[in-house]
């Protein structure tokens, strides 16, 4: 028979204010088996962990429940008090008093009524405890990081800094990402390029980091600290150990006509192309899309014209498979689509752009060589009006529901830059509430405004609409309660931003969970920030939350440090509660093999010995290291052979039965 | 195939021209629009507010008339397409007006929205298909710039209508280029004319039916189509007397098919 | 029946069924509106003087007689307001408290042309009398 102790928390006024804990306390008392029942001001603090720990140890208790907080809180912190105290962790049951029952109601006496419902139901599941023992398991000294941008290439070099190995797999032919296409970074106004060259090279040449270019994950298994995955490298049609990068072949191209994805379709590209300059690694690649050569096998200039002889049309897609002990998703954003926007005239007018064009326009290696014109007929333009949250703070459908976040800074420094250098040019930024907060950021906005002459109109645009070879901008002014009609000659959208629309392949792969708007969802909002619900997976830059550079930065080093923190480790300890089979009551049927997510179920022919008779018989047999305890075979189980240790029927029956008597 | 046809008090009158030429180009193109029987007037505004249940019920009638039929039930004018439609919606989704319109009207079996209410150019773009049209086109339009007016009723709101994009429309710059003329694309095609008003407000509609036609002129535009009476008449008939002649969907459909007798 | 300011903006919102609190204050309903000009109180303002229980300055608008139902306030905005619904409600409030307002049969015969389609007077008496 079990000697069971129950330790009723107040959580200062959290439960006590709506829980009467001394009736909870009386009532667990008198249940069978409970030896021991009292309550305090918080259970999780020292002091409490020691009345439970001298409990322990004077009433020679064997099972604890703690009526508290949600186990995500403080299950880990009870289980190693009873440890000290010398009882197995398994040995303790937590009634969740607080999120499901003092949070959710008014009512003191119903509150209480079934927060000693739930006591109960621990005490009922605890008597049928049994003490478990977690097992170890290895860690693979080795991260993966999805996406090359400025927070996997961040991720990546604090890793790789720490002494760990780090591959980094990007699917476009060169890292960089979203950064290499901004022109000037706020607030400093530094150039992009100049402070995101360096960290690119530095990652390439990085002993410790490996970059997979034109590469895609293409599958995931395994667990914590030791993940297997298939990256699929695709054929660059380009030997990348001959190539000298000479750019010859982009050169004598004959096929010119495919928009570059860099400069977001404002001109064009050869077939084969590096997308910038600066390109890491810089070895092209051939879009067989729009090659010649692939479309009608004629052509070949650029394999003729290569002195290397690095051109391979027959290279083919590979498959390399490594294992890894951490994975960190880093796969950054893109703009929405502006097709539902159309009140803005952006499909019919090329004037009408969004901002990360003008970043491409702004920039001397882009479609204008960095001189600020039309689209429409390459005149510089005289006024220029700016249009903030374009598909953020939507609650249609059309847009997104947050801020973006990035905007109201992108929008002040692109004002100010124009400013700058064609003081001649007006502009005119139509904003709803300008968002400045970040250190020099909201000075910053006012530089525009004060020292640039930025003119501000707080109210929104209904229209713009092409006449003649101007845009008539239809708004309104809400300070001064009037309309706005201007022709001016280009119209910027502060495009709201999605998360990589990829990321919910790669989501899936990874079981990491992800929110409603496709953003990842961390482990914890405000203490857990970097790293997914899911063990071993960790969350770096946009794909987590809109962030600007600075945080994007500050977070890729902060899920590295998590990363290093388990890469450090020798061996992981395993949670024990895991499923078991019981190979007398198995049928075979694999129904538990079908459902189970993590591989973790397999089936052997077995010599069985059934009270006295011996046979073969086909059985499941669990995996321990793969299985997460998510407990879908044992629902699928036909026979009742499939049962989580830790929470077996017989236990989760007991509760049901508890709670209902 | 037959479709119920909702003809609406204006192109028994002043809009003949619209119904007699959707007729007569239904009949060319394979299908034939029947008159609903006793059909009344939808009352041309569609009723907003949520205690509105009387104004309602001249619409229900007509759509429960095409359910009995186990027909679609046609539309051309665009006010009556507008109110029709979302009257349809309410009746389908909220259950206030559904219940009390049923209770109104006393049918054998309650009206809960079941009948699929088309507009004359959506039966041409997704049932006849417009390169279907195409083919039946004898006289093609070739060398004419026609602008379409599209006005609101059609398009908004676009989550009840869901005719087009309601900021940039295609479904009659399609229809335009099947009849083998150039659709000249303007920005104001999607802006009210004020054709509500032009009773009360003559200077307001005056100054929005002249942005309409400066925008498509200015877009070269050389004529301009339209499927509302209401709009006909406004863009007509307000504004300043610099403008582009004003002509029925259907006029432009007949004259392609050849059926236009002069 | 008479009723308090605060009464006449809850029957507002409920013959409406706009939920005024929605509104973020952006103005892109009033910049899209075609008759912001003629307005003396302009859409947006529609939004914030209901919730705040200003009725009575909004039963003496000539906006309600301006508004085009053309829907453009309510197809942009982002957060799904409906503006146009509450001018109507205001509209509708106002026409069916003092009966013929804003057209009476007799205005009707100098009105008419020899091409104005029937359409124009129904909807003209939906609109403007009850």
């Amino acid at each position: 028979m079990q000697r069971i102790g129950v330790f009723v928390c107040h959580c200062g006024s959290n439960i006590a204010a709506t829980v009467d804990v001394a009736r909870v306390v009386e009532a667990a008392a008198k249940e069978p088996g409970v030896v021991h029942a009292e309550d305090y001001a918080y259970m999780c603090s020292e002091a409490g962990q020691l009345k439970i720990r001298e409990a322990i140890k004077e009433k020679n208790l064997t099972g604890i429940v703690v009526c508290s907080c949600s186990p995500r809180m403080h299950e880990n912190t009870f289980r190693q008090a009873a440890e000290r105290a010398g009882i197995n962790p398994y040995m303790v049951e937590i009634a969740n008093i607080r999120e499901h029952c003092s949070w959710i109601h008014k009512d003191m006496e119903e509150a209480t009524e079934k927060a000693v419902i739930l006591a109960r139901a621990a005490i009922a599941k605890v008597t049928l405890n049994a003490p478990l023992q977690a097992g170890t398991s290895r860690v693979v000294k080795r991260a993966l990081v999805i996406g090359g941008g400025i927070a996997g290439i961040q991720t990546a070099l604090d890793i790789a800094d720490a002494g760990y190995e780090v591959d980094i797999v990007e699917k476009t032919p060169s890292i960089g990402g979203r950064m290499s296409q901004l022109d000037k970074t706020f607030p400093t106004l530094d150039c992009s390029a100049c402070i995101l060259t360096p960290k690119m090279v530095e990652a390439a040449a990085h002993e410790k980091i490996h970059i997979y270019t034109y590469s895609e994950v293409e599958k995931v298994s395994g667990f914590v600290g030791d993940f297997t995955v298939d990256i699929r490298k695709k054929a660059r049609s380009v030997d990348m150990s001959k190539c000298t990068g000479c750019g010859v072949c982009q050169e004598k191209c004959p096929s010119k006509k495919a928009p570059s994805e860099f400069n977001r379709g404002l001109n064009t590209r050869s077939a084969i192309y590096t997308p910038f300059a600066q390109a890491i690694p810089n070895v092209p690649v051939i879009d067989r899309e729009n090659c010649i050569k692939f479309k009608t096998g004629k052509c070949g200039v650029c394999a003729k014209v290569c002195q290397a002889g690095a051109i391979d049309y027959e290279q083919k897609d590979e498959i390399v498979t490594e294992n890894y002990g951490a994975i960190v998703v880093a796969t950054g954003f893109d703009t929405i689509k502006l097709d539902q926007y159309d009140e803005y005239s952006y499909s019919t007018s090329p004037d009408v752009i969004t901002s990360l064009e003008l970043e491409r326009i702004m920039n001397a290696a882009g479609p204008t060589k960095g001189h600020l014109e039309r689209m429409s007929d390459h005149k510089p333009p005289k006024s220029m009006v700016f249009i903030q949250c374009v598909g953020s703070r939507c609650a249609d459908k059309r847009g997104k529901s947050y801020c973006s976040k990035i905007c109201c800074m992108y929008t002040a420094k692109h004002a100010m830059l124009i400013r700058d250098k064609y003081p001649d040019v007006e502009v005119t930024v139509f904003y709803i509430d300008v968002r400045t907060p970040g250190k020099n950021f909201d000075e910053f906005y006012r530089r525009a405004v004060e020292e640039y002459g930025v003119n501000y109109i707080k109210g929104q645009v209904g229209k713009v609409a092409e006449i003649g070879d101007k845009l008539l901008v239809q708004g309104v002014d809400l300070i001064d309660n009037k309309r706005i009609l201007m022709e001016t000659d280009m119209v910027v959208l502060a495009t709201a931003i999605e998360p990589n629309p990829d990321v919910r392949k790669i989501a899936t792969m990874l079981t990491a969970s992800i929110d409603t708007n496709n953003f990842l969802t961390e482990s914890h909002a405000k203490l857990r920030p970097v790293e997914s619900p899911t063990a071993g997976i960790f969350l770096s830059g946009v794909c987590q939350g809109p962030k600007d550079i600075p945080e994007t930065v500050a977070q890729a080093g902060a899920a590295a440090v998590k990363v290093v923190g388990l890469l450090a480790k020798d061996h992981l300890v395993t949670n024990p509660c895991v499923a078991k089979s019981d190979e007398l009551l198995c049928n075979g049927c694999s129904s538990c093999e079908k459902v189970c997510p993590y591989g973790a179920i397999s089936y052997v022919e077995k010599e069985v010995n059934d009270h006295g008779i011996r046979e073969n018989r086909r059985v499941a047999l669990v995996n321990s290291a793969l299985c997460q305890g998510c407990g879908a075979c044992t629902v699928a189980c036909p026979s009742g052979a499939m049962d989580l240790q830790g929470f077996s029927n017989r236990q989760i029956l007991a509760e049901v039965d508890a709670i209902c008597r | 195939m037959v479709y119920s046809y909702y003809p609406g008090c204006t192109l028994k009158n002043k809009a003949q021209d619209l119904d007699r030429y959707a007729r007569m180009s239904a009949e060319a193109l394979g299908f034939t629009l029947e008159e609903i029987k006793e059909w009344q007037c939808c009352g041309a505004v569609y009723p907003q507010a949520s205690d509105e249940i009387a104004t309602k019920l001249s619409a229900v009638r007509a759509l429960n008339d095409a359910k009995e039929k186990k027909q679609d039930l046609v539309t051309l004018c665009s006010a009556c397409h507008h109110v029709i439609k979302r009257v349809n919606d309410d009746m389908r989704h909220v259950e206030d007006i559904r219940t009390k319109a049923n209770n109104y009207l006393k049918l054998d079996t309650p009206y809960e929205g079941e009948t699929q209410v088309l507009h004359f150019l959506e039966v041409l773009r997704d049932r006849v298909g417009f390169e279907k049209l195409k083919e039946k086109v004898v006289k093609p339009l070739t060398g004419r710039k026609i602008g379409a007016y599209y006005g609101c009723l059609l398009l908004r709101p676009s989550g009840v209508m869901a005719f087009d994009d309601p900021e940039n429309p295609t479904i009659i710059e399609d229809f335009i280029r099947a009849l083998g003329a150039e659709a000249v694309v303007y920005p104001y095609r999607n802006e009210c004319c004020g054709g509500y008003i032009s009773l009360k407000e003559k200077a307001l509609a005056g100054s929005l039916v002249d942005q309409v036609m400066e925008s498509a002129m200015d877009k070269g535009a050389q004529e301009l189509i339209t499927a509302c009476p209401l709009c006909l008449y406004n863009l007509k008939n307000s504004g300043a007397a610099r403008k582009l002649p004003v002509r029925y969907i259907t006029e432009l459909l007949a004259e392609a098919l050849g059926l236009m007798t002069e | 029946m008479h009723r308090t300011e605060k009464e006449q903006a809850d029957l507002i919102r409920e013959i409406s069924g706009v939920d005024t609190r929605k509104c973020m204050k952006c103005g892109k309903c009033s910049a899209s509106c075609p008759a912001y000009d003629e307005m003396d109180i302009r859409p947006h303002q529609f939004v914030s003087y209901v919730q705040n229980g200003d009725v009575k300055a909004l039963l003496e608008s000539k906006s309600i007689w301006k508004c085009l139902s053309c829907f453009a306030c309510l197809e942009r905005c982002p957060r799904d307001v409906k503006p146009a619904k509450l001018i109507e409600a205001v509209r509708l409030m106002v026409i069916r408290q003092r009966g013929e307002d804003y057209l009476s049969p007799n205005e009707v015969p100098e009105l008419l042309d020899e091409e104005l389609p029937q359409q124009l007077l129904a909807s003209a008496f939906r609109k403007y009398r009850k």
